[in-house]
Parts: C-alpha cells; structure tokens; sequence
C-alpha cells in the first residue's frame, strides 16, 4: 500500500537529506506537485531508488532537463499514492567517446549540448537536432523521441542508439545493445526505450554511433511566389522533386502559417552538407529545380525554427504530426479550411520526411479541440498521427494527447505489464491510458 | 503428429502440407547443417488468413512452430523444433503495393531481398539491405535476422529500412506494428520485432522503405602487404571524417579462395580494401581522390578503380561469393560473424593468427572493415578426427576474444540455436531476463521458435528482479552457462 512517510524516511536514509527533498511549484507536472525529489547519484542509485518507490506504491516521473514533463497525458490525481520525482541531473558525464569507432557512451542525466561539445573535440557529432539542446538531457531526449530536420538523412533516434541500460521498477539495471554499431545479439530493446516516456523503465545510460562533423553547410530558402495557392503547390512539388532525385539533403523543411485574416506565410528550406565541390553542384541543381519559387534569404537559426512554436501569449495547442510525404499538400489545404472555419490562427514547421509540429492558436477551447479531433482524424485515416505536446489544461483533460494505438494496444499492455507490474513509472500517461 | 490435427491443416493448406519423411529433410536444417531435426510437418501457406488458422491450431494444441523463409540462414534460426511444425512462408512472395513517391512498398514475406531492388530499380530506387545471400534470401528472413549486408555502414540494417509490419502472433491474433507514416506514437514494436528471430510471431505483411539510388557510385580496390596496413587505411578514412557506403577486407587465404571460384581478378596481396563511395558526383570525385592518397600514404601498392558498372560487379563477386568460394581451399568451414570495435582490429587479427597456429588450423578472413563485423573462416577437413571438435572450439574461441574487445557475438547472422550459449558471455542475467520480459509478452506460451537466442528459457510466471544466485554459485561450485 502506498506509504509515502516510509518512502521518505528510506530515501533520506539512503541518499543523504541534500539530495532528498519535497516537491514545490517548479516541480509540478500538468499543475500537479509531486511529494518528492529525487537526486541520485548513479545508476546503481537510481534503480535503487525505484525499487524504495515501487515497494512503498509510490508512481515515479522521472525527470533530466525537465523540457518536456508536460508532454503525455495529465498525472491524474487519485488520491492513493505519493509522488516521487525521479531526476538523473547528477549522472551527467560523457563515459567514453571512442572516436575512433565512431560511438560515445552518455549518461542519462547529460545534456544534449554537453555531448555535442565533447564530441566535436575530435570531429564528430551524434546526428541529431532536438529541441532545447542546452537544457534536454539525453535520456529525455530518447523518451519523448525528439528529433530535428537532420533525420532526413541519418535517421531519428532508433537509428543512432545502439546500446542502453534500463533501472526497472523492481531495481534491476539491465543493459541491451553494445558498443558495436552493427550488433543482432538478443532484443533491439533501445528501440522499445525509444519514445517510450519513462513508462518501462528509467534510461541511465545510452551508447550512440556517431558521425563526423561535415566540412561545409549550406542552406537555401525559397518562398511561394506570388499567387498562393499555385505559388504552394509548386513548392510543393519542389520539395516531392528534391526528395525523389538524387541529391543528399540533410533538411528538407516546410515552414507555413495562415490565420483566417493574414495571408498565408509557405517557406521552405534546403541544406546541403560535404565537400565544396559537392554542396556547390547540389545547391545548382536545387535552383535549377526551383524555378516556380522565389528564393528568399535564409532566416536567422532556420533550421530550430519549431523550436519558435513555443513562444507566443495566445491560448495555443502545440502537436506533432506524422504524415506520408505525400499528404503534406493535403494536410495544409485541410489545415486552412479548419482554421478559417475555427477562426484559428496556425503556424508550423514540418520536414519533409512527414513529420512536423504544428502551433495552433485561438481563445475558445472547443474551437481548438474541434479542430485537432478533425486533423487527427483524418491523419489518422492515411496512416498518419497527432500528438498533442502542450495545450491548456483543460483541453487536455477533454482530449486524448496520443490519438489511435490500433489493434497494437493490447500488445502495448502486456510489455508494459512485463516491465512494470505494478504500474509504478507515469502511469496513465502514455498511449491509450498505459 | 495425430491425423486429426494433420487433417485439420490439410483442410488450411491443402497440398501445401508436406509429411512425407523424404520431403522433411528438405526442412530439418537452414543454412547451419551441421545441427538438423526433423519437423514434425511443413505446411505452405499463401495468405496471411492460412497462416493465422495454422498458428490458431499450433496455439490450441500447444505444438511449437518455425517460421522460414529460404532457409539460407546461418545460425540454425529455422532449425526445426523437436515435436514442432515448419510453417514456410516461400509461397507469400508477392510485392503488394509499390508507392514510389512516399519510397515506401509493400511486400510478403517470401519476397526475395534482391526482387524488391529489380522491381523499383526501373524507376531509381534500391532496397539497401544488401545481404551476400540477396539473391535468395527472403524479407521475412530479413526481419527475422535484421539482416545487414555490405552497405550497411552508410546505409543501415533491415530495422532501419521497415516502417511497418502485419504479425499474427502466436495466441492467432493478427496485428499492424508501426505505420505507413514515421513516428508512430506508442512502443516502436516494428522496432523490437525486427531482429526477434522468429520467436515473438510471423511477419505476413512488411512494408519497406527503399532509397533512391546515389547519382554515382566509385568502387576502389587497394592491394596491402599486411591486414594490419589495409586496417591503418581503413583508420585514416575514417579519421579523415569521411563515411563510404561500403569498407570490406579480405586477407590472403580469402583472396585465394575466391580467385579460384570467381576469378575476380584480385591482385595477389596480403590484404585487400575494396572501398566503394557513393553520392552525388562531385562529391564522389572529390573524396575518391582522398581515399587512394590515404591508401597509398598506409602502403598500398595497387590501387585501381572500377571504371563501369560492369568492373564494379566483378569485384564485389570475389567478395560477395567469398564464404561459398572457401569450398575450394578446404573441405569443410566455419563461418563466424562477430563484431568488433574498429580499433582492436590489429590486436584481434594477430590474436587470430596466434589461436589458429596453435589449433593447427587455418583461417581465412572476410571483414566488414567499416562497422568491425569480422566473418574467419576456420578451415579444416571433417573427414580428418577431431578436426571438426577444434574447428568448432577455435569458432567459440574467436567470439570470445569479440566480446572481451567490446564487440558483440553476432552482427548479422543471428543468434539461433548456434549461439545462444555464448548470450551469457555477452548479458549478464539481468539483461536476459529482461530481454525475455518482451519474449513473455508476445508468446507466453513459448510456441513461436521455443528454445532459440537465449540459453536459459524463462518460464514466464518466473519473478523479475535483481538475480538471485543460488547459493552453489556463490560457493563457487556450480556455474550457470
């Protein structure tokens, strides 16, 4: 039964009462603060931690950089359980970057930028872009599988991670993968950490292959030109052209924004990275594709522009969506009629691989949950998804954050039901209320 | 197996189901003979509804089953199961659906690996998976093995390229892991089942993802006096910051062998770099330069580069028909598939060749030099006694010194039934265990593939948690193996 009095005497007892503490309001997830704290100091801490936790039927949330608590469905309150806040902050160290196999093994806690710096001493780089890159750790990155305008590329993050460690709920440490990046030895299961939300277990350590740091960057940006809806469908097709020949992109992003009284904003951006030589015949060819498009100079930081979603005062719905290539044309043409119909205002910022994240704004609550219900709706029906990562409370109460798991969800309940019986990691936060 | 039940897969599968004791031994082993049982029956079925109704009846009378495709695997991964049925998936071998501007298609899996590149070759696009066996190999097999293949350096595995998958689990029950689209929300299942070998249900349905093909591909031979040389090449290309698409090594006895089957035209040499670049053609110019300057700079004394396509498939056939050349050299071979971090090349080819003069065998060498996945060929003569019990010994041995480098027991192969003994060098316990929690949650029953991968099968009402040794293993009298 849940005791959280006992919890807190063990823990205080075990870590010391400096890294031991009661929750207060920079704590609190989707308004709710949790009774405690957490700070061990290493992965044998952590899994010991759990197990404190899991026997005292405490629910744990665990926590790196804290950018992205709020995403998943609402801790719902119910009134059995205490709170534990399960933070990696203290396991933040690069273990090793052997440079010249091209992996670096990280723990949890590290930050996405930390790494990045340590691995650029010898050239090389984990191939990704997430958001918020000074303040995500590595392990929240994994668990919210974040990824930028690189994975056109080099994938997301199933396709850098090669190795993990685990702490379950029942204080196991169970490490899978290696340090190899070509390795078929038992279950891929980095891949089932991936995106998983803490739900399995609490990732304390993460082996990545890695890739050298390119020579050149270039990127080019162009406008639609003047009469919208051609001057859209041109870059459309530009970006279905770009993907299709075979040049080597590493982004290929769409950036587009309408209100039911401005007019419409479609940018889209190229990057090319390699040797001069390269970049310069690529970039030739793309204006030679591109002449249905007005090129425009490239905006400051373009390619985190999602990371601009975020800012702004209006009452605002933030999701990511997945589509087929294909549909992208579709999806904005739908985007338009709901909003005008809605009275909305939406921005967003998609890559061309079909995936995006998309900001939409208004002050009546109904209007927007009407619209995203619409949207995923008919993502959904074209094989396609929407997440919702941050909306007003309210709204997340009224809407399901994840959308359809098909007929896998059973599926999904019994591995969760494996990795952790007693419900102890998020719980109801992930897909279909695991 | 009871006439009754038999009667009752006749009535799925009609002439698809093969009992005769002759027709079996077609089935009692994949690509690994030396390890064969003989299935209980084989049963053929065409669609995604034959194969449900079969596992429907596996499930309700509890009779384990193994899926396989061509059966060119190499671990023993469709080695029949004692008292088990062979379910071969080599009749579903249609390409459903193919969506060129989504770079998405559809396939069954008995579609041959390198059938899915000849259909959407016409239009610029490959499958990348590029397994030595294409030609035969089938997608279920694939995703049963992750299968990677020459040009997964650059390009990746079969995990990388499958976006979703239609399963019928082994309760019968038929279910859609993944999407069409990326990202999907929830547990990335395709992610665990791909690589699962057969043992967390069958494929039915996979859609792949295929890549447009690269403007121009440069393929480069460099001939060295020493493995260690051709290894110091393979350093400073990747020091240099550059990622070829492919980076493959073959030693002396290699090169024999396959100059003898192919006659590739090889120059004689103590280690041999095959080095292909692919990209857009500027780019590709400019970084094959640098590669022959590196190569010559680490002692090359040849180096040449394929000047169509017709040189570059004559150099990668010495290479891609390197195991089956051994044939010519010896009578009988072990082929290994371990991995190791690039950098302990040197250490581990000189242990090599320290561990087989003293087993008085020879070893041949084929190595992925670009992601460290090293395939010796032990050589020796099964008719000569005990030459086969050294062989097998000198096999284990080599993954051994894998694992202690930081590598791994398996980079392509597959565990199977060949290596699972050796999970317990690479896992300790917990990681087992945890592994099997997904086994548990897919086929708690333990009827697809029973008995592969891991060494020690977990009932799956055991407790988790931390390891508990028995108190024998703690006195240091009884070892788990």
């Amino acid at each position: 039964m849940a005791d959280a009095e006992t919890a807190w005497n063990d823990l205080r007892a075990f870590f010391g009462a400096e890294h031991v503490r009661a929750g207060n309001e920079e704590d609190a997830v989707d308004g709710f603060i949790p009774h405690m704290v957490v700070e061990p100091a290493n992965a044998e801490e952590i899994a010991h931690a759990l197990k404190i936790a899991t026997d005292a039927g405490l629910r744990v949330i665990p926590r790196g950089g804290g950018t992205k608590m709020n995403w998943g469905n609402p801790l719902r309150h119910n009134g059995r359980s205490g709170e534990l806040i399960l933070s990696t902050r203290r396991l933040n160290r690069v273990i090793e970057h052997a440079w010249g196999d091209m992996t670096a093994t990280v723990e949890a806690g590290c930050t996405f930028q930390r790494l990045q710096q340590t691995l650029a001493e010898h050239g090389q780089r984990l191939a990704l872009d997430p958001l918020w890159s000074e303040q995500a750790t590595i392990g929240g990155i994994l668990a919210t599988n974040d990824s930028g305008p690189l994975r056109i590329r080099f994938g997301s993050l199933r396709d850098l991670i090669i190795g993990i460690t685990l702490a379950l709920p029942d204080g196991t440490l169970a490490k899978s993968g290696g340090k190899v990046v070509k390795n078929v030895a038992g279950y891929d299961l980095p891949k089932l950490a991936t995106g998983s939300l803490g739900t399995l277990g609490i990732i304390t350590r993460a082996i990545f292959r890695l890739h050298p740091i390119p020579r050149e960057t270039r990127t080019l940006s162009f406008a639609s030109s003047a009469g919208l809806v051609s001057g859209s469908e041109s870059l459309q097709n530009l970006v279905l052209a770009i993907q299709d020949c075979n040049m080597v992109p590493t982004g290929v992003q769409i950036r587009a924004a309408g209100s039911s009284t401005e007019n419409d904003l479609h940018e889209v951006d190229v990057r090319f990275e390699g040797t001069n030589a390269g970049c310069d015949a690529q970039i030739e060819q793309t204006l030679g594709m591109a002449s249905g498009a007005r090129r425009i100079e490239v905006p400051a930081d373009v390619w985190n522009a999602r990371s601009t979603l975020w800012s702004g005062v209006e009452q605002s719905a933030i999701c990511k969506f997945s589509l087929l290539p294909t549909d992208a044309g579709g999806f904005l043409t739908l985007l338009k009629q709901i909003s005008q119909s809605q009275g909305l205002r939406w921005r967003l910022v998609a890559q061309a691989v079909g995936v995006g994240h998309l900001r939409l704004e208004g002050s009546d609550n109904a209007a927007l949950i009407s619209a995203l219900e619409d949207l995923r709706k008919r993502l959904e029906a074209r094989g396609g998804s929407l997440v919702i990562l941050r909306c007003p409370l309210e709204t997340k109460s009224k809407m399901d954050v994840w959308g359809s798991a098909g007929d896998a969800l059973p599926l999904m309940n019994s591995v969760k039901a494996r990795f952790d019986p007693t419900g102890t990691l998020n719980p109801g936060r992930f897909i279909g209320g695991i | 197996m009871e006439a009754r039940i038999l009667d009752q897969f006749r009535a799925i599968v009609g002439r698809g189901l093969i009992t005769e004791t002759s027709q079996l031994h077609t089935y009692e082993c994949d690509g690994l003979t030396n390890f064969r049982v003989l299935p209980q029956a084989v049963l053929l079925p065409t669609s995604t509804a034959e194969v449900q109704a079969i596992v429907q009846i596996c499930h309700r009378e509890k009779i384990p089953f193994v899926a396989r495709g061509s059966g060119t695997g190499l671990s023993g991964g469709a080695l029949p199961v004692d008292k088990g049925i062979v379910i071969s998936l080599a009749r579903m071998n249609r390409i459903l659906e193919v969506d060129l501007p989504n770079a998405r298609v559809v396939a069954e899996p008995g579609v041959i690996n390198a059938d899915v590149t000849l259909r959407v070759a016409p239009h610029g696009y490959f499958y990348a998976p590029d397994p030595s066996s294409q030609s035969v190999c089938s997608i279920g097999g694939n995703v049963a093995e992750n299968s990677g293949g020459a040009h997964c350096l650059k390009y990746g595995f079969t995990t990388t390229h499958v976006l979703a998958l239609e399963v019928v689990l082994p309760d019968g029950s038929i279910v859609d892991l993944g999407s069409r689209a990326i990202d999907r929300p929830g547990y990335d299942l395709p992610g665990i089942f791909v690589g699962s070998e057969g043992t967390l249900g069958i494929a039915t349905k996979v859609v792949l993802r295929i890549v447009k093909k690269p403007a121009v591909i440069q393929t480069l031979l460099a001939a060295f006096n020493t493995t260690e040389e051709a290894g110091g090449a393979v350093s400073g290309i990747i020091g240099a910051g550059m990622l070829p698409a492919a980076i493959e090594m073959m030693d002396n006895l290699a090169i024999q062998a396959a100059e003898a089957s192919v006659h590739a035209g090889y120059p004689n040499c103590g280690g041999l770099l095959l080095v292909e670049l692919d990209g857009p053609a500027a780019e590709v110019a400019h970084l094959i330069e640098e590669v022959s300057a590196i190569c010559t700079q680490c002692g090359a004394w040849e180096i040449r580069v394929a000047q169509s396509e017709a040189e570059r498939a004559v150099v990668w056939k010495g290479r891609k028909a390197a195991f089956a050349a051994m044939g010519r050299i010896s009578p009988n071979y072990i082929v290994q598939d371990g991995v190791i971090p690039r950098t302990a090349l040197p250490r581990v080819l000189s242990e090599m060749e320290r561990m087989s003069a003293a087993a008085g065998l020879r070893v041949a060498n084929v190595f992925h030099a670009g992601d460290g996945n090293l395939h010796p060929l032990v050589l020796y003569d099964g008719r000569i006694a005990g030459q086969e019990e050294r062989a097998i010994e000198l096999s284990i041995d080599i993954l051994r010194l894998c694992v202690q480098c930081g590598g791994s027991i398996t980079g392509e192969h597959g565990v199977g039934e060949e290596k699972k003994m050796m999970m317990g060098e690479m896992f300790a316990e917990p990681d087992l265990a945890t592994m099997q929690l997904v086994r548990c949650a897919f086929d708690p029953e333990q009827l697809s593939n029973p008995g592969k991968v891991f060494p020690r099968t977990r009932l799956c009402a055991e407790r988790t948690g931390p390891y508990q040794p028995h108190p024998l293993e703690v006195a240091g009298v009884a070892q788990f193996f």
